[in-house]
């Protein structure tokens, strides 16, 4: 597929819906200074509407893709495109990226409403715009009480939680996260996985997802990339063709038991080779 | 109702309160048995008596010696923060002068005073600028600290915001500089007032402008034991204050959300 390079081609992409392109990576691929080569050639499209999740084992390059969509590394060579061009010609209207980091990542002196508001405060949006903004991210993940709280006075779940929130008020047009709920345990990070389904469903969000979980790659994506390492690299690519919203129930289905069983064969295979070679 | 031995608050008063009174009652219970004379070892209760008598003069010197100090202290406040966000701006900066910053720190002061003395021609300013100098460097080296301990996370959100430098230092920097800083000042307001009687010991300055280290030394040369002892007393209720004032103003700062000032129960 093309890349859309002029402004029109680009809107009219935008225009056309779901599926259309919101990033590309062309052959973009990632060598460190100090020699590593963290990612092999890569060619990547994150369709508009889709949750994708990369999966596969340490060392894959996973956080390194997710860091280089985000524009936090640069590629070695290749180019990412965003919808409207390459990253250097868009401005801040473009694109709107939200990164939600491994850590929840607040500031402590912050308020929970400060924290969740700091990308407006940080755009240099009205008082009044953000407000609503605030309140409102913070009722879609269930934290409207706890505005005036202090990050300490909260716990893990629920920090992750204000961590969405944050990356929820810039309305943004990619969310990235990376590997988000990695260090909740099992029974806050199902809760969360359901949560974050049901709010990427309701505001038609474009997901890019890390994960080490077959389960939670299961239960969220619409597709699922299998990641090989040294070099990191695109070995095998999963649909996961449920409707939408999935709750529970799914998680609870044969169905989701045979998406875990096909995605973990996929795993091992990936493995089987690597070792091989 | 829990019982009083059993508050947190009450303890943290009346344990070290009862300590000090027992101190104090064993001390004057010592010197009357053994009859110490008053010149070798006075009882608290001439201290005390000296104290009331001298009052005017003590509390003049106290005055002056904390003039010096708190001069010196926010002096050392003002340059020591500017230094280190000069420090910040760039690593090359920072390896070119923090070993002549760490020069100020080991250099003794008494060794330096009299070239100070010498060199600056207002006494006054130059006991300040002694005091200075010994209380710059906690400032300098914990601001630059806690100026460069900032999450890297929070770092990458402040980029991916597009959050320009001055937002980024509003914002991420000096409040993750805070605790650092605050704790620097504790450190600082002390040693300004070492630094300060310290000065006065060297410069040896009488008259209207009178410290308490002058008065120390001349009770000294006069053989008045008791009222060195209640100078003595006076400098360490000065330190103590100042300390006192520090951790409240730390608490005031920090107590809502830093680890240090939150309390077992909150």
């Amino acid at each position: 597929m093309l890349a859309p390079n002029t402004a029109l081609s680009a809107k009219a992409d935008k225009q056309a819906g779901a599926g259309a392109p919101v990033v590309e990576i062309l052959s973009a691929d990632k060598v460190f200074p100090d020699g590593t080569r963290a990612l092999a050639t890569i060619d990547l499209t994150v369709a508009s509407n889709e949750f994708l999740t990369l999966i596969g084992p340490s060392g894959c390059g996973k956080s390194t893709l997710l860091k280089l969509i985000a524009n936090l590394l640069e590629p070695t060579e290749g180019r990412i495109l965003w919808w409207s061009g390459g990253f250097d010609k868009v401005g801040a209207r473009g694109r709107s990226i939200a990164f939600v980091f491994q850590d929840p990542t607040l500031m402590p002196w912050a308020r929970v409403e400060a924290n969740v508001r700091l990308p407006l405060d940080l755009a240099r949006m009205s008082a009044a715009q953000s407000r609503r903004r605030v309140a409102d991210a913070l009722s879609r993940v269930g934290l409207e009480g706890f505005a005036r709280h202090y990050p300490r006075q909260l716990s893990g779940g629920m920090k992750m939680r204000v961590s969405i929130a944050r990356s929820l008020v810039v309305e943004p047009n990619l969310l990235l996260m990376d590997e988000p709920f990695g260090a909740l345990d099992e029974f806050t990070r199902n809760r969360l996985d359901a949560d974050l389904v049901r709010l990427w469903w309701e505001r038609k969000l474009t997901t890019v997802f890390v994960t080490h979980s077959i389960y939670e790659a299961v239960f969220l994506s619409t597709r699922v990339i299998i990641m090989g390492a040294q070099p990191g690299r695109i070995c095998k690519v999963m649909a996961i063709d449920e409707p939408h919203p999935r709750d529970e129930s799914f998680r609870n289905s044969p169905r989701f038991a045979e998406h875990c069983r096909a995605l973990s064969a996929l795993l091992t295979e990936v493995s089987v080779e690597q070792m091989r070679s | 109702m829990r019982p009083l031995a059993q508050s947190e608050t009450f303890m943290t008063v009346a344990a070290p309160l009862t300590v000090g009174v027992l101190a104090v009652a064993l001390w004057e219970i010592a010197c009357r048995s053994f009859n110490v004379p008053i010149f070798l070892f006075p009882k608290p209760s001439d201290i005390a008596a000296t104290l009331a008598s001298d009052w005017p003069t003590l509390l003049a010197a106290l005055g002056m010696t904390l003039r010096i100090a708190l001069q010196a202290f926010f002096a050392a406040i003002v340059i020591g923060t500017l230094i280190a966000f000069l420090f910040v701006q760039s690593r090359a900066i920072e390896m070119s002068f923090f070993p002549y910053a760490v020069l100020l720190q080991v250099t003794p002061i008494v060794a330096i005073a009299p070239l100070i003395i010498i060199l600056v021609k207002n006494t006054q300013v130059a006991l300040t600028v002694c005091a200075t100098v010994v209380a710059l460097f906690p400032i300098i080296s914990n601001t630059t600290l806690g100026l460069r301990s900032v999450d890297p996370g929070l770092v990458n959100l402040f980029r991916m915001s597009r959050a320009g430098r001055m937002q980024t230092l509003w914002r991420l920097r000096i409040p993750s500089a805070l605790p650092y800083f605050f704790g620097g000042l504790r450190i600082s307001s002390g040693l300004a007032l070492i630094g300060a009687v310290v000065a006065e010991f060297v410069a040896g300055t009488g008259g209207r402008s009178a410290g308490l280290a002058y008065e120390i030394l001349q009770s000294g040369f006069q053989l008045d034991i008791p009222r060195m002892f209640a100078a003595l007393f006076l400098i360490t209720l000065a330190g103590v204050g100042l300390f006192t004032i520090m951790v409240g103003l730390s608490k005031l700062a920090l107590g809502a959300w830093h680890e240090s000032e939150v309390g077992a129960d909150a």
